[in-house]
């Protein structure tokens, strides 16, 4: 039921929505209206002023577009639509006014300031301000703050336009930050100068249209016409964000989150962002093959050949961790099944059925979280495993969603209906919520910690019950690997346990999070010397995701298409070439040469797979009912900050998770 | 002026037994989930009750709300009436500094208060009995120039007036407030030019004054009419 209304502007006629803001209306025309303070996904402050238009026939003054809705229009006196200015002489004047008083306060250090060259408060100086100043009179300066490891602050560049504050108020849940003072010595703080315990902090960065809050870790690296950029999926968590990688030369300097409505809106997680230093740290740069209980370097050739030898005798097995993609999955089944062993994705134990997709993904998608009216998380703490998908439960919330978790309690920045910690709360739920409007509109979210007890699908299937009648189920996925490797079928009968048991040769692709009993021989083909790689007998140097080109699945079955931003360091392959070249080491070719040739395989195998940025419908199969029992549901992630072995070999991150242990300390005394 | 809190704070703060009832009443006023509203008059209660306001009274109030801390403390240093240093033990002194008072003399009033009291706004006195502030105007532009001293205007000053007003302070005795020129309120003070039968049956006071008077005490933070509701 919307209502549109014709709105002249500059001298064009245009129909918009009545409710659109004069700001949206403008940019609908396709004029352009600077602002400052003004987000899309934020509430409207209304206080930069940048973003004055004309009314004609209204206000003798400008009128700020951001916070002036079309309905409130009124049309001339002969009817004809209202007419609003974008160009005359009043908005231009009223621009560099607005321009002028901005820069009264404004630091001159563009040179020594990292914003410079992507800095709005720049670049709209040169567009709309005067070439000159008439301000004699001293400046202000503002005491910086410490908002910790992530966040630089330089408080005298500040033009206190809130986008920090309400960011963090409404998106990201913490109250720390907000606006002191009045006129002059207004400033934007944190209460007594606290630092920020959230994990989407560095959003206020780019928020931030002036350079008051940088980027700590990325401080006075690089410009940011210096950088080569390249648009890519994130493999942090399941989420699949859209991210731009920016690369100097070899070395990523740092990553920034890409607008996608329908999966990450246009944040990303501090760990996300800030994980690049780890890509660093760490590196296997070169094979290395164990002799006489030490592993040595080793050559292409002779690590291969090692390999090779010890995966042509007995049972052998692959596994593979979070972070693999899905070509070099596909390569890796392939190889091994020809070898008649199993595969399996699914380390931590999690009970995925095979093949089932409307239980392993669920039907519901992402966006869904904005049509729920209620929203039953089942043994998840999206806040840690998926802190962005945590934010849009976070808006549902505020638009009045009811929240009901079923698991451990903890802060997830909302207020939620607590039913329970355990399957005895899943079953009373699932008994006692009857048909009725409010389980139609109810979604359920299922952790990864739900299902990873002997009765994960027992679980599954009562959470299929509950989301039968509503608008369905997702799963929450913790690993960016997990639904591609289900997608094709990188599982086995009897899950981790049965893959391993009895195998006299393992290959483990990139998963350091369990431990591999002592007996067989263990090809460890991943990027970082992590758990995995202490127990290796072989070690294949392999890519990171930021530096081949791979399909990742996310948690709601989106195919998304991650590309290289660097090359791999050393000797270090792409992760499928490896694979390949194992295959032929091993006397079993797989049948293609070229990245392209394997993707036209996945293509021809799993089409839908090959559609990339799409969720492709699957069939509803609810799962057999099985018996639940007893006890709590438990989140798998222990801490935020240290998941994957990039975290863990980031120093940055190292600094958060010791700042949460030091928050959790002072909060249990 | 930059307002920051004071860096000597008291661990803790609470409202008396009686304020806090009237806290309620004041939370009452506004619809379920509107209570935020009520956060300028608490504050104002908990600096009456204890002379200025504290970060321990900020939060206090702040959570007696439901409101985060730092919204608490975004009120507390957007309104200048809100004293974020401990005043005088006695008084502090309020010059109204706006231009009605300014042009008849409110500068040398403050040349009073930086000699005799402390050199710089919101100081304690050397003996700690007062502290002054110069302020906006307060609205007795009639009877310029003037001050607010505790809870009572002190009108048509002098310096000397004044010398003579804070040492009537300092040794415990309360002046007499209002207009200090002999004016009954802010008649001319040639005597009244209209509505003459008035002056016949004047009583000695005017209404501000005879209820100061009959209180006894200018100086009670929280006023004998605001007390009872």
């Amino acid at each position: 039921m919307t209502d549109h209304r014709k709105v002249v502007i500059d001298g064009r006629e245009t129909e918009v929505d009545s409710g659109f803001t004069l700001l949206q209306a403008c940019e609908q025309a396709g004029v352009e209206i600077p602002r400052f303070c003004y987000h899309e996904r934020l509430s409207i402050a209304g206080n930069c002023r940048m973003c004055l238009v004309e009314i004609v026939g209204g206000p003798p003054k400008p009128t700020a577009s951001c916070a002036f809705q079309v309905r409130d229009l009124r049309p001339g006196r002969d009817g004809s639509p209202p007419q609003v200015r974008t160009n005359s002489p009043m908005v231009k004047k009223a621009r560099e006014g607005v321009m002028e008083f901005l820069l009264i306060n404004h630091p001159l250090d563009c040179p020594i300031c990292d914003q410079g060259g992507e800095c709005d408060l720049q670049d709209q100086a040169m567009a709309y301000g005067i070439d000159f100043s008439r301000y004699r009179e001293p400046k202000r300066a503002v005491e910086d703050l410490d908002l910790g490891p992530l966040v630089e602050t330089h408080m005298t560049r500040c033009i206190s336009c809130t986008r920090c504050v309400r960011f963090t108020t409404e998106v990201a849940g913490i109250d720390q930050m907000g606006q002191t003072g009045r006129g002059e010595n207004a400033e934007i703080t944190s209460y007594l100068n606290s630092t920020l315990n959230s994990n989407l902090q560095g959003n206020i960065i780019d928020l931030c249209p002036v350079g008051a809050l940088t980027s700590k870790p990325y401080a006075f690296t690089a410009r940011p016409w210096e950088l080569s950029k390249t648009e890519t999926i994130d493999a942090m968590d399941a989420l699949g964000s859209n991210i731009r990688v920016d690369a100097k030369g070899s070395s990523i300097m740092r990553i920034l989150p890409r607008n996608h409505d329908g999966v990450n809106e246009e944040w990303i997680s501090d760990k996300t962002r800030f994980v690049w230093d780890g890509l660093r740290n760490q590196r296997l740069d070169r094979p290395f093959v164990r002799k006489n209980g030490k592993l040595r370097s080793a050559t292409w050739p002779e690590a291969l050949g090692a390999a090779a030898k010890a995966f042509s005798e007995g049972h052998v097995a692959a596994i593979a961790g979070d972070l693999a993609p899905l070509e070099a999955l596909y390569s890796l089944k392939n190889l091994v099944e020809a070898c008649g062993g199993p595969v399996e994705c699914r380390v931590d134990g999690a009970k995925l059925p095979s093949g089932n997709r409307s239980a392993y993904v669920g039907n519901a998608c992402i966006e869904d979280v904005g049509r729920a009216d209620r929203i039953l998380l089942v043994g998840t703490n999206p806040r840690v495993e998926a802190p962005v998908f945590n934010a849009r439960i976070r808006g549902a919330w505020l638009a009045g969603a009811e929240i009901i978790l079923i698991g451990q309690a903890t802060d997830l920045t909302y207020d939620y209906g607590h039913a329970g910690t355990g399957r005895e709360a899943l079953e009373y739920f699932a008994r006692e919520s009857r048909e009725g409007p409010d389980s139609e509109r109810t979604m359920v979210i299922v952790g990864q910690g739900a299902i990873c007890g002997d009765d994960g699908e027992a679980v599954l299937a009562t959470a299929m019950r509950i989301a039968n009648r509503g608008i369905g189920m997702l799963v929450l996925h913790t690993a960016a690997s997990r639904v591609g490797g289900m997608d094709i079928g990188f599982n086995c009968d009897g899950g981790i346990e049965a893959a391993l048991d009895g195998a006299d040769a393992i290959y483990n692709l990139g998963a350091d999070e369990l431990d591999i009993p002592d007996g067989p021989f263990v090809i460890y083909q991943g990027s970082h010397g992590d758990r995995g790689a202490k127990r290796a007998d072989v070690i294949l140097p392999g890519a990171a995701y930021t530096e081949e080109n791979g399909i990742f699945v996310n948690t709601e079955g989106r195919p998304q298409l991650a590309a290289r931003a660097s090359f791999p360091p050393g000797e270090s392959k792409e992760n499928w070439a490896i694979i390949r070249a194992f295959s032929a080491a091993l006397g079993k070719d797989l049948d293609f040469n070229t990245l392209a040739q394997l993707r036209r395989e996945i293509a021809d195998n799993y089409p839908t797979l090959a559609i990339f940025d799409r969720i492709s419908a699957c069939e509803w199969r609810p799962l057999p009912e099985g018996r639940l029992s007893k006890g709590e549901f438990r989140t798998n992630i222990e801490n935020f900050y240290l998941t994957n072995p990039i975290a863990r070999a980031s120093s940055t991150m190292a600094k958060l998770a010791e700042a949460g242990d030091g928050r959790a300390r002072a909060a249990a005394e | 002026m930059l307002r920051r809190l004071h860096r000597d704070q008291p661990a803790s703060f609470e409202f008396s037994p009686s304020n806090l009832k009237w806290a309620e009443t004041q939370i009452a006023k506004y619809p379920e989930g509107r209570q935020a509203s009520a956060i300028i008059p608490l504050l104002w209660r908990a600096q009456e009750q204890e002379g200025w306001l504290t970060q321990a009274a900020i939060e206090y109030v702040s959570s007696m709300l439901s409101m985060p801390y730092i919204r608490g403390l975004e009120v507390a240093t957007f309104y200048f009436m809100f004293r974020l240093s401990p005043p005088g033990t006695i008084a502090h002194v309020q010059i109204c500094g706006t231009t009605t008072c300014m042009i008849c003399g409110a500068e040398d009033l403050l040349e009073v208060c930086k000699r005799r009291i402390a050199s710089s706004p919101h100081e304690v006195s050397a003996d700690g009995k007062f502290s002054w502030e110069e302020v906006e105007c307060l609205g007795a532009c009639a009877n310029a120039p003037m001050a607010q001293i505790g809870k009572d205007y002190y009108e048509d000053l002098t310096p000397e007036i004044l010398e003579k007003i804070l040492d009537c302070f300092s040794s415990g005795e309360i002046p007499r407030p209002g207009p200090q020129n002999g004016r009954f309120s802010s008649e001319p003070k040639s005597g009244l030019t209209a509505l003459n039968s008035m002056s016949a049956e004047k009583p000695s006071a005017n209404p501000a004054v005879a209820l100061a008077l009959d209180g006894g005490d200018t100086l009670m933070r929280i006023g004998f009419s605001e007390a009872k509701d």
